[in-house]
């Protein structure tokens, strides 16, 4: 392990050669059951390779962050976990993710309805042109959810409702959704990713597009969802990370460098790589 | 009469003298340039101080003031020569010349010029005609001396002051770029003046036609047949106006074609954009805009020697009987020239979805068919109609293919198997060979013309609003 300080293309490379992506049997004990699980994941685009051989677990009910420079393979193994990828030419994958203990990759499972199961928030919000309430109403009518209007309805106001939107939107369910602030159509995505009923809700950089108020908004939002939902979040912002997660993984380079509680991540990095990223040494 | 019109060659020939002008001014410009670039570099380094605008600009500055002026005065020269020339000829024509009617009048004029240019003339040759075909070329050659003269003058006067102007402090770069703007604005002007142009010209010659014709009888008049009776016992010549089938009969061709080229054009737009493997599409989307670039008369032969016939004996076959030309025909060949309209238009409106729709309806557990349906489709849906109301006022407009397949006869019917005639095809017709510009018959095609004109316009002005309300609603 190289202490890196001023870090350039070169030297990141020969870091890259011996940094140590973390083996099955260092990964830190879990208070409680895993809900997701990837063992030796490895991604290529076309014959470059974005992750090198990823071992994690993702506990349920908690927050997880991914946390690292840019283009480490943050967001790529995140995409991994709801097939994401899939829709990428070029993509090819190796190794096993696993969801309460079924291989995702395995054939009989249908990616429509894995991504039923685990939901994704975007790095940019984006509300389909439709109204308030079609957006929101998008899921559960394409899994046939709800039988009647009434039960719509209801989906509806409870996604919104948990979502924190409702008393902002609800004298307004029919106008565009485009016409909403930024913070609230992020809010809107996340309404409309929890009215599926998901178990696991995936967030890549759910703030990156937001001012502060907006952001600490979906970060309480987030404390909030932990009770009934798995989150993953990727964030580019470290107080973040250390805000609204309970464990922290930092990735370099297609690796996962370090894999923790986000408290001991933060305070007492076991890796000099994490500990350089997060006083802000490089990344 | 070659050789009786030989004394009057000495004139001169407009097209040489404007090369030759042309070309001494160009040149003249070109020294100017030149010459002003230099002197401004010699006067920025002898006098060791920075230029105000650089070498280019005192170069340009020299070339446009020499130009510019030479221009407009040789332009308004000509204007106002001709008009000069117009009334000198005719106070000094023979009296009863000159008492004549208008057409009388003119004619003379016409054929006197004519004559003085060494054509032949629609008139008898007599010496009235020779004396004012030579004062006319007198005239003429007058007017081109003074005007070249003037010109060449003004640019050399130009060309002189400029250059004694030119100095390190001189602000050479504004006035090159306001002249240069007012080129820029002139040249688009002139498309518009031109729009403008025929426009009213079609308008003026409809209000013509519409004060032989009334305008409720060729809105709503249900018989077309504008051939005017030459004499009172021809079968057939009744000349009426009724514009009625002609309206019913494109908008048939136009609804088959439509038929053809919205659902094809679409669903090969769909799998195009959002199914077709990047370098499949690649390949395919020129392939398909070639279609595009057949010529519509090849489209024409097409329809009404292949597409024609096989649908007559395919009628036949099953107890049909389908014209030889038939609505039929024509419009589903002009709908697949349209397909690559519509699905160039609509693959455009599907590309300009932003992919973030399609993460987020698949991030939610939809397959592709329903985010296509549902999501993407939707948000394009403005701009495939506006692309399908572009090709509807393509289809109207269409003239070769309607031509060569639909039919000449004016026949009201509602059977596509018929020959049904179009608005295109009649303004064709009445308008091929020699013409009188003042019948009836031929004013005619310019209230149809018109007619087209309006329908053609308000389409595209309906399909450029629609795009900009989507515009407003993507933001």
């Amino acid at each position: 392990m190289v202490a890196v300080t001023e870090i350039t293309a070169s030297e990141r490379d020969a870091s890259h050669a011996d940094a140590v992506t973390i083996p099955v049997d260092r990964l830190p004990e879990l208070g409680g059951p895993v809900k997701m699980q990837t063992r030796d994941l490895k991604l290529w685009y076309s014959d470059k390779q974005a992750l090198a051989g990823i071992n994690l677990d993702v506990p349920e009910r908690q927050v997880t962050a991914f946390i690292g420079p840019s283009g480490c393979g943050k967001t790529t193994f995140l995409k991994c976990l709801n097939r994401m990828n899939d829709t990428i030419e070029g993509v090819r994958i190796e190794g096993d993710v696993t969801l309460d203990g079924t291989d995702v990759y395995d054939r009989s499972v249908d990616p429509v309805q894995l991504r039923a199961r685990v939901g994704m928030v975007f790095q940019k919000p984006n509300p389909f042109p439709k109204s308030i309430y079609d957006n929101v109403a998008y899921g559960p009518r394409i899994h046939g959810l709800a039988t009647n209007r009434g039960d719509l309805d209801a989906i509806v106001e409870s996604s919104l409702q948990r979502a924190g939107l409702w008393n902002e939107v609800k004298d307004r369910l029919g106008e565009m959704a485009t016409g909403m602030s930024g913070g609230q159509q992020q809010r809107l995505c996340i309404a409309r990713t929890i009215a599926v009923s998901p178990e696991v809700i995936l967030m890549d950089e759910p703030c990156s597009a937001l001012d502060p108020i907006s952001t600490a908004r979906v970060e309480e939002l987030i404390d909030e969802l932990r009770d009934n939902y798995t989150i993953v979040i990727v964030t580019h912002n470290l107080q973040q990370a250390a805000r609204v997660s309970q464990l922290t993984a930092f990735f370099h380079l297609g690796r996962l460098i370090e894999v923790n509680d986000t408290a001991e991540v933060f305070q007492n990095p076991g890796e000099s790589m994490t500990r350089d990223y997060i006083t802000g040494r490089f990344g | 009469m070659k050789a009786g019109s030989g004394s009057f060659f000495w004139n001169v020939d407009i097209a040489v003298s404007l090369t030759f002008f042309t070309i001494l001014l160009l040149g003249l410009a070109c020294i100017g340039f030149f010459m002003g670039r230099r002197r401004a570099t010699v006067l920025a380094d002898t006098q060791s101080a920075a230029l105000h605008s650089r070498p280019v600009y005192h170069g340009w500055y020299v070339a446009l003031a020499c130009g510019l002026p030479a221009v407009v005065i040789w332009i308004t020269a000509l204007v106002v020569g001709d008009q000069l020339i117009e009334s000198t000829m005719i106070a000094s024509l023979p009296q009863d010349i000159r008492d004549a009617s208008g057409p009388v009048l003119n004619r003379f004029l016409a054929d006197a010029e004519t004559l003085a240019g060494g054509g032949q003339p629609t008139i008898e040759i007599t010496p009235e005609l020779e004396a004012a075909a030579r004062r006319f070329g007198n005239l003429r050659t007058l007017e081109h001396w003074i005007g070249f003269a003037g010109a060449l003058g003004l640019g050399l006067i130009g060309f002189g002051l400029a250059y004694r102007r030119l100095s390190v402090a001189l602000r050479a770069r504004q006035p090159v770029e306001r002249a240069l703007m007012v080129v820029l604005l002139l040249a688009a002007a002139l498309s518009i003046l031109t729009t403008v142009g025929i426009v009213f010209s079609v308008l003026f010659e409809s209000i013509r036609f519409f004060s032989q014709v009334p305008i409720f009888e060729f809105l709503f008049g249900l018989q077309w047949s504008p051939q005017i009776a030459l004499r009172s016992d021809q079968v057939g010549s009744s000349g009426a106006f009724g514009a009625v089938p002609l309206f019913v009969g494109t908008l048939m061709v136009t609804f088959i074609a439509m038929l053809v080229a919205a659902p094809i054009g679409l669903m090969s737009a769909v799998y195009l954009a959002e199914y077709a493997h990047p370098r499949f599409r690649a390949g395919a989307k020129p392939m398909l805009e070639i279609l595009a670039g057949v010529p519509t008369v090849v489209y024409g032969f097409f329809a009404a020697l292949v597409v024609a016939p096989a649908l007559r004996d395919a009628g036949a076959s099953i107890g049909l009987s389908v014209a030889s030309e038939s609505a039929v025909a024509a419009g589903s060949v002009m709908g697949i020239m349209i397909i690559p309209f519509v699905s160039s238009l609509a693959d455009d409106a599907l590309a300009a979805v932003p992919n973030s729709l399609r993460d987020a309806s698949l991030g939610l557990g939809a397959t592709q068919q329903e985010t296509i349906t549902r999501v993407v489709l939707p948000a394009a849906l403005p701009g495939i109609v506006a692309g399908l109301l572009l090709a509807v006022s393509r289809a109207i407009g269409e003239t070769m293919i309607v031509v060569m397949a639909a039919g000449l006869a004016a026949n009201l019917t509602a059977n596509p198997l018929e020959a049904v005639t179009t608005v295109t095809v009649q303004i064709v017709t009445l308008l091929v060979g020699d013409q009188e510009f003042d019948s009836a018959k031929t004013l005619a095609a310019f209230a149809l013309g018109l007619v087209l004109f309006i329908i053609t316009l308000g389409l595209n002005v309906v399909a450029l609003r629609v795009v900009q309300k989507y515009r407003e609603k993507v933001d």
